[in-house]
Formats: C-alpha cells, structure tokens, sequence
C-alpha cells in the first residue's frame, strides 16, 4: 500500500493563502486571550497548580445533578464545579485561595458542606489538591522559563547541525504552533494544570520533529549533485512532497494512538490529550505551510542569491527573525560583500 | 552484513534479559496519582524573611530529620521525603488513610526539652490510684475484652494474667471488692522494686484479680535504670491507651509527666519500649539551644555531642545541674525520649554529651536532633494532593486500555502499510516496550498519568523512526538500486532525520525535568527513557530483523515492504 507517491503538490505556491490562514487563527487566538483578560481577569485559566487554591473531586454512589450540588454549595457564590467523566456523579469543585484562610481550612469546608447536603448518598473523596500561592506563582515562572529554553537550545541546535536561518524557521513555526495551542486554551478556557504545560512543551518538541524531518530533505537535496542550481522554490517543494507519505502516515498513527487515549484514557488526562491532538494537527500543518515558507522567505530577505551560498554564509544576516510578511522577493538584495566562507558542512 | 548476524541478535537477547530481569525485580512504582497516596510540600515558615540563607539552609536540614522522625511514627511503606532547593521538602506517602493524622504529625512544631529523670520510688505510691482510676473509667469487663485484644502468643506472665482476666467477664462485682487490696498489694511490690513477674509467682491466687485490678501496673516491668519501666512491645498500645483517658491524665501527680522512649530496645528476647518518669516541667526548652555538634572526646576517643546554649539557658542549667549530678537527664523531642545521658558535673552554658560505646554516627544524629528540635520557625504545608486508591486504580485501568488499543492501532495500520516489513518494525516495537519498561524499572522511575501518556506518544515516535526508514527503502527500491543497497542506504539516509529529530525532543524532555515538578518529571522520565528506546530499536533491532529477514532470501528476491 502506498499514500502520496510520488506527490507533486505546490506547497509553496500556495503559501499566501497559508499565510492568510495563519494570520486568521493567529488574531483569533489572541482575540482570545486578550478577551479572557477583560472577562476573566487572566489571559488563562489558570487552575489551582497556578493560582494556588483548592481542588476537591468527589464521586457520589448514584447520578447527581450538577445543579443540586451547586445550590448545596451555596448557590450563586458557589465555587465553579465542574462534571467530569460520563456517568454523572463525578464533580470537581475549585475553590480560590482566600488572602486571610488557610489553605486547609477551605477544602475542609466544601467537604463538610457536601457531606451535609447529601447525607443519603455515598460520597467519596477520590482527590484534593491544595496549593499555597506562592507555590502556583513559582510555577507560573518556571513554565514560561521552560518554554524560553527549549526555543533557545533548539535553535542552538538546529544552528549546529543545519544553519542558522534553518533553526530561526524552525523556531517561528513552533512560536507559531504555541500561540495557536495557547490560543484554543484561551478560547475554550481550558484549564491550565501542570500537565498542560507539559503538553505544550510536548507540542514543541513534536512541531520541531516534523519541521525537521522536512528540513533534514531540503539540507539532503540542497547537498545533491544539481541541487545548488535548482530553483529554491521547487527544491523545498519537492522535499515537501518527497516526504509526505511518512508525514502523513507518522501524524496518522499518532493521531490514532492519541484518539484512543481521549477516548479510553479516562478524564483525568483528558484536556492534556485533547492539547496533544491540537498539537499534532498544527505541527504537521506548519512544517509544510509556515516552517517551510519561512525558510524561503529568510533567504529571500536577508540571504544571499540561494540557499546553498546562504549555507556557506554560515550565521550571518539572519536579522531579528522578525517573522515574514505578506511582501516576499520585494527587498531581494545579493549581498556579497563580506561574507565570510565558512564552508559548508557535509 | 550477514556475518554479524548472530552477534546481533545475541546482542539483542541480553538486553532484553537484562530489561525483563530489571522488570520482574523491581518492578514498576506507581506514582501517587495511580496508586493513591499523600503529596505534600512542606516549607519552614518564614514570611518576614527574617532568616539569612545559611540559617534557613541549616533549618531545612534539620526540618528534614524531624520530618523522618515522624514519618516513622506513621508506618508509612516507603515514604520520599526529599530536600528540594534550598527551603523545601517533598513528601509523598503513597496509600495513606488518614491524611489529617499525616498531616498534624508533620505541621506539629518540633519541640525540644530537657528534662530530669525522676526515680520510681516518686510515682509508685501514685500507681494504685490509676489503676482504679482505670478500673472505674473502662469498666472490668472491657479490661478484658481489651486484654484479650492486647494479648500475644507468648508465655509472659503478665500476659498470662491479662488473658486470665478476659476469663473473668460478668464477674465485676468481686472484682470491683478487691479493688483495693490487690491495687496495694501492686503499689508494695512495685516499691520495692520488684518486677511484675515476682509478683505473679508469689502470688499466683490473686493473678486474675491483679490483671483487672491494677491493668496498668500490670504491664509495667522494671529495669536496671531507675526511673524507666520496660513495656513489652505488644503491650504499648494498651498502655497509650490507659494514659489516654482524660481522668488518668488528672489522676497522674502533677509534677510528674510519663514519657515513651524513642526506640524499642530488646532484652532478653524480647522487645520492650521505655516509659520514662520524668519531671513535669522542662527546664531547657529548645529556644534556650543555640546550636549542637558531634565530636570525639579528644582524651579517649569517644564519640560526644557538644551543645551550646543561651546566656539564659545557660544559668538556668548551670543551677539544675549542679543541684542534681548523678542524676539521669532526658532529652526529650516531640515528647519522646532521645537519650537520657547521667549528669556528671555541674554545666554552664557550653556542655557536652558523652556516647561511650556509640559510634560517631549516634553523636551526631543525636545532635541533630538536638538542632532540630530548636527549629527557628515551625513548617507550613505549602502544597498537597491527595488521590484517592479508586481514582487511581481507575487511571491505571484506563491507561491499560488506550495503551492496548493503541498498540493494536499501530499493529494494524503497520503490518497493512508496509506488509513484511511492517511485521518486522511491530517486532521491534515489542522490544521497544520491553526496553522501556525495563528503562523505567532500572531507574527506579515512577509511573505517572501523564507518564503513561508521554509512552503512548513516544510510541509514536518509535513508529516515526520506522517509517522515516521503510520510507527511504521505498524511495531507493523506486530509484532502481538493488535490494540489499536500498535497505542499507535507506538506513543510513534516515539516520539524520531521526537523530535530529530524537535530540531536538530529547532536549524539550529534558528541559521538562529541570523545571518540572511531580508527575510533569514522570512524563519528561518516560519521554527521555522512550525516546533512547525509540532510537536504538529503530537504528539497531529494526535493522537486525531486517537482515535476519534479507538472509533468508536470494539477493534478487523482492522485498515486501
């Protein structure tokens, strides 16, 4: 069986349409958190892990209606409770973390109250979490240096083992693929716990793979007998294409395997799941409309007559990897003077 | 290529003993979320910030040997109580029932007094009156019932007696009319300093009558050191129990306070704990403590602990001392017994503590519990999670089942894309998963739900490496070479894409375990130990089957792939 032989798609032909694409769900996915900052305060929604707070999962023996557990809970100033799992009696209920209380003495409360309210039912409290402020602010930090790292190693990387314009490519389609994944959890207000961020970062290091695999072939045909001449535009096409049979196929499998883990894994895990499916979709879109793209546009701004001599040029004119406009080929200089001959690499 | 068949496969053979052994000895450690347990972030409190760093590194030691102390105290199998940065400890207590128990014994300030060991003779005269106390409060026949729950299959006479007493249920009346006499006739004996054996051999008529009527008495032995009764280990529950009830506690002489000693000690087979007799008030409280080291006797050799105390602490013990040398003095943290060292001489402000037989090691946990028990500021449960065993049992079978139906998912899509070839890569995914379980047992990882989650994707990726490779076959079969060239340079053209492809994720794993806490470190573990998996099935066990399957076959047969 074979997918995609022999595929001669025009990627990049049809990368201002991408770019349109792109910059749509980009202005949405801010939209969206600018619009969580007016309406909720945060442009997340921070779980406990962050804010610091209370957490308590309860599992009642029969169904329960969501509505009777929040009127037991004080009705309107009843902290958010939200169902989870299919059968209806599983609820976590987050209480904030009041300035002047302590920690303890909240969960202990929402406790209380539901084992008051429903003395007939079985109640069992499968979960609590309780986490001081101090704690979620550290963590808050430390995500944001997480994600800062791993742009800075990778890049690091990529300008070792390919170029340097090969890694600030890289680094805008995975920039480009977080805010997008950061945006749908602004949108739908998912919860961000710890291993949200851990799917995040986990949407990283997938984007990186597929860009890299796309890029590993355009380093290959660039090295090929003939690849020096050749158009650059149909070069990274034709790597685009000669590796699509296992781009789709890899983000295929993944995709099942991580279907049947939102199906079958249990809600616990549910959100993480659903940011890794998220994640693999906009991975595999950006390493052939926005990672690849990129790489052409680099070269076309800030590089030299084509990719190979811009491989010789080693790590200059890069620029601020500003991200590239709508505008391509307009600026398009030769730039000769100066470069240094690094020689290029095997 | 073919030569180095059988050494590959060999090869392979041990690494998979090697992880099954690990597997099937160790075994794999369930996080907290999956088996349901107690996370606990404790921190010593400070909020003005009034500690210097070296002070606060010093208290987090200290915390962290009071922290174990405890934790002992509850039973907890295998409990991780782990130092992180410089202010705080972790502590995960998997299985724990009752988490405000766990709770308290860790949030209680660590509490430390020196006080004077008293003689028996000072609470003997004061032993009948609990016991009726006793006796009145629980009633004979639940002294009974209650011997017969405290009762081991040994031959102690005390126990003998205990159970004796059991026999005697609905005969409360005769009891309660003897109460006194044989309640007096413990107090003598224990006067004159006779062991609760003596007694029962001297008097084997009133056995019963002296198990119900003087029940605490009765499980009190006396050693060689005055002042400390023995208590047989199976018997400490019943005592704690009798000193308990809030009408013996009023019942006890006021200036007299009865204190367990840390540590079981065994004699004559037998293990017993120490139940000292100590003055109420402590005349050196942990706040008068400046600091406590270990050192070695410079004369003989031995090891000792020398402390320090304030000026204050200093007069006020220099006056105690010096009224009481010879005496025994107790060194009492969180209410047990540490060490009860004689006082040679008088000690002023500096004074140190002789360990004759004990090694250096003693000396110095000796003073750390001295350090510790002066805790500057008490510890604060910054953070907790608890999971409950069902929640956990329910991930752990919900991770069975997506990871089964992914594995089926990605046998199917395998064997029907790439045929031959594709058997052999879900063979080599086999070892995979052997190797990284194995991985995970061998460094004593733990599995967590998101742990499971990172093995279900860096399944993905071990596909990834296949096929990028299958890929390349293809492409160099279309290409026109020969079958045995175009599985090797299929190998060895993927193996850029699947190096930079592994590191780069590699690098965001291991940055997930630098700032990652908890079940974000089990995810970056089984990530990392995945994709070192993943990269030396796909470059070595797949090729290996590979050949295995080329040697079977003339050079100009065709490949399935």
């Amino acid at each position: 069986m074979r997918l995609f032989g022999n595929a001669r798609y025009r990627f990049i032909e049809a990368r201002r349409k991408a770019y349109v694409f792109s910059a749509l769900v980009l202005a949405i996915a801010l939209a969206s958190m600018v619009a969580n900052i007016v309406v909720i305060g945060s442009w997340q929604n921070y779980g406990v892990d962050f804010t610091g707070g209370s957490l308590v999962q309860v599992r009642f023996d029969e169904t329960m209606d969501a509505a009777e557990l929040r009127s037991a809970l004080g009705g309107a100033q009843a902290p958010p409770i939200t169902s989870i799992g299919n059968e209806g009696n599983e609820f976590v209920i987050r209480a904030p973390l009041a300035e002047d209380r302590e920690v303890e003495a909240v969960a202990l409360e929402i406790r209380g109250q539901i084992q008051g309210a429903f003395p007939n039912s079985d109640i069992e409290v499968v979960r609590t979490e309780l986490v001081g402020p101090k704690i979620g602010a550290e963590l808050q930090q430390k995500a944001a240096l997480a994600i800062l790292f791993s742009f800075a190693l990778t890049l690091i990387y990529l300008a070792i083992r390919f170029e340097f314009r090969f890694g600030v490519a890289a680094v805008i389609a995975t920039v480009h693929d977080s805010i997008i994944t950061l945006g749908f959890l602004a949108l739908f207000r998912v919860e961000i716990a710890l291993p949200t961020v851990a799917a995040i970062l986990t949407i990283i290091g997938y984007s990186l793979n597929d860009t890299i695999v796309v890029f590993d072939r355009v380093r290959e045909n660039l090295n090929a007998k003939g690849g020096r001449r050749q158009d650059p535009v149909a070069l990274v096409n034709r790597s685009i294409n000669e590796t699509l049979p296992r781009t789709v196929l890899t983000s295929g499998t993944t995709l099942g395997v991580l279907m049947a883990l939102l199906i079958f894994g249990g809600a616990v895990i549910r959100d993480f799941t659903t940011v890794l499916i998220l994640g693999v979709l906009v991975g595999t879109y950006s390493s052939i409309f926005v990672a690849s793209p990129a790489l052409l546009e680099i070269q076309r701004r800030w590089g030299t007559k084509d990719l190979v001599e811009a491989q010789r040029g080693g790590p200059r004119g890069a620029g601020g990897g500003t991200p590239p406009s709508g505008r391509p080929g307009k600026r398009k200089k030769r730039r000769r003077k100066g470069r240094r001959v690094a020689g290029a690499r095997a | 290529m073919l030569k180095s068949l059988r050494g590959r496969i060999i090869f392979i053979a041990v690494i998979l003993g090697i992880c099954g052994y690990y597997i099937y000895a160790d075994g794999l450690k369930l996080g907290l979320d999956l088996q349901g347990g107690m996370h606990l972030v404790v921190e010593i409190d400070d909020p003005d910030g009034t500690l210097t760093d070296e002070a606060r590194a010093d208290a987090i030691d200290r915390a962290e040997t009071v922290l174990r102390t405890r934790i002992d105290e509850l039973g907890v199998e295998e409990p991780l109580i782990q130092k992180v940065g410089s202010d705080r400890i972790i502590v995960e207590l998997a299985g724990i029932s009752d988490e405000n128990q766990a709770k308290d014994v860790i949030r209680r300030a660590a509490f430390l007094e020196f006080k004077l060991v008293r003689s028996w003779s000072d609470f003997a005269p004061d032993l009948p009156r609990i016991d009726r106390v006793i006796v009145a409060t629980v009633g004979a026949d639940s002294l009974g019932s209650l011997g017969r729950d405290v009762q081991a299959p040994s031959s102690s006479i005390e126990e003998l007696l205990f159970g004796a007493g059991a026999s005697e249920e609905g005969d409360s009346a005769a009891a309660e009319e003897g109460a006194a006499e044989a309640g007096d006739d413990a107090a003598v004996d224990a006067e004159a300093g006779q062991t609760a054996q003596d007694e029962a051999s001297e008097a084997e008529a009133e056995e019963d009558d002296a198990a119900v009527l003087s029940p605490f008495t009765a499980l009190l032995n006396q050693g060689s050191e005055d002042g400390v009764y023995l208590v047989a280990e199976e018997d400490v529950e019943a005592a704690e129990l009798f000193l308990s009830i809030p009408e013996v506690q009023r019942a006890m002489p006021r200036d007299i306070s009865l204190q367990w000693g840390m540590d079981p000690v065994a004699l004559t087979g037998r293990i017993y704990r120490q139940l000292y007799v100590l003055s109420e008030d402590a005349f050196i409280t942990g706040q008068m403590l400046e600091n406590a080291v270990s050192a070695r006797d410079q004369q003989f050799n031995t090891p000792q602990v020398q402390f320090e105390l304030s000026r204050r602490g200093g007069r006020r013990f220099a006056e105690v001392t010096g009224q009481n040398v010879g005496e025994f003095l107790a060194i009492v943290l969180d209410g047990e017994v540490v060490s009860a060292p004689v006082i040679r001489d008088r000690i002023g402000a500096r004074g140190q503590i002789e360990l004759g037989g004990s090694t250096l090691q003693e000396a110095s946990d000796l003073a750390l519990v001295l350090r510790a028990g002066a805790l500057p500021a008490p510890l604060r449960i910054m953070e907790e999670r608890t999971v409950g065993p069902s929640l956990g049992q329910d991930s752990v079978d919900q991770g069975r089942v997506a990871g089964m139906i992914g594995i089926v998912l990605v046998v199917l899509i395998m064997c029907t894309y790439y045929r031959v070839a594709g058997v052999l890569s879900v063979f080599a995914l086999g070892v995979y998963v052997v190797l990284v379980l194995g991985g995970l047992a061998m460094f004593g990882a733990t599995l967590t739900v998101p742990g499971i989650a990172g093995l279900i994707l860096s399944v993905g990726m071990a596909v990834d490496a296949n096929v990028l490779i299958f890929e390349r076959i293809r492409e160099e079969l279309d290409a026109g070479r020969a079958v045995r060239t175009a599985v090797e340079d299929g190998f060895g053209n993927a193996l850029s894409a699947i190096v930079d492809a592994n590191l780069t994720t590699l690098i965001t794993a291991l940055i997930l375990f630098q700032f990652g806490t908890g079940p974000v470190r089990g995810f970056a573990v089984t990530l990392s130990i995945g994709i070192l998996a993943s990269f030396f099935t796909a470059l070595y066990v797949t090729r290996s089957f590979f050949f295995m399957y080329l040697s079977r076959k003339r050079a100009t047969d065709p490949i399935s792939i």
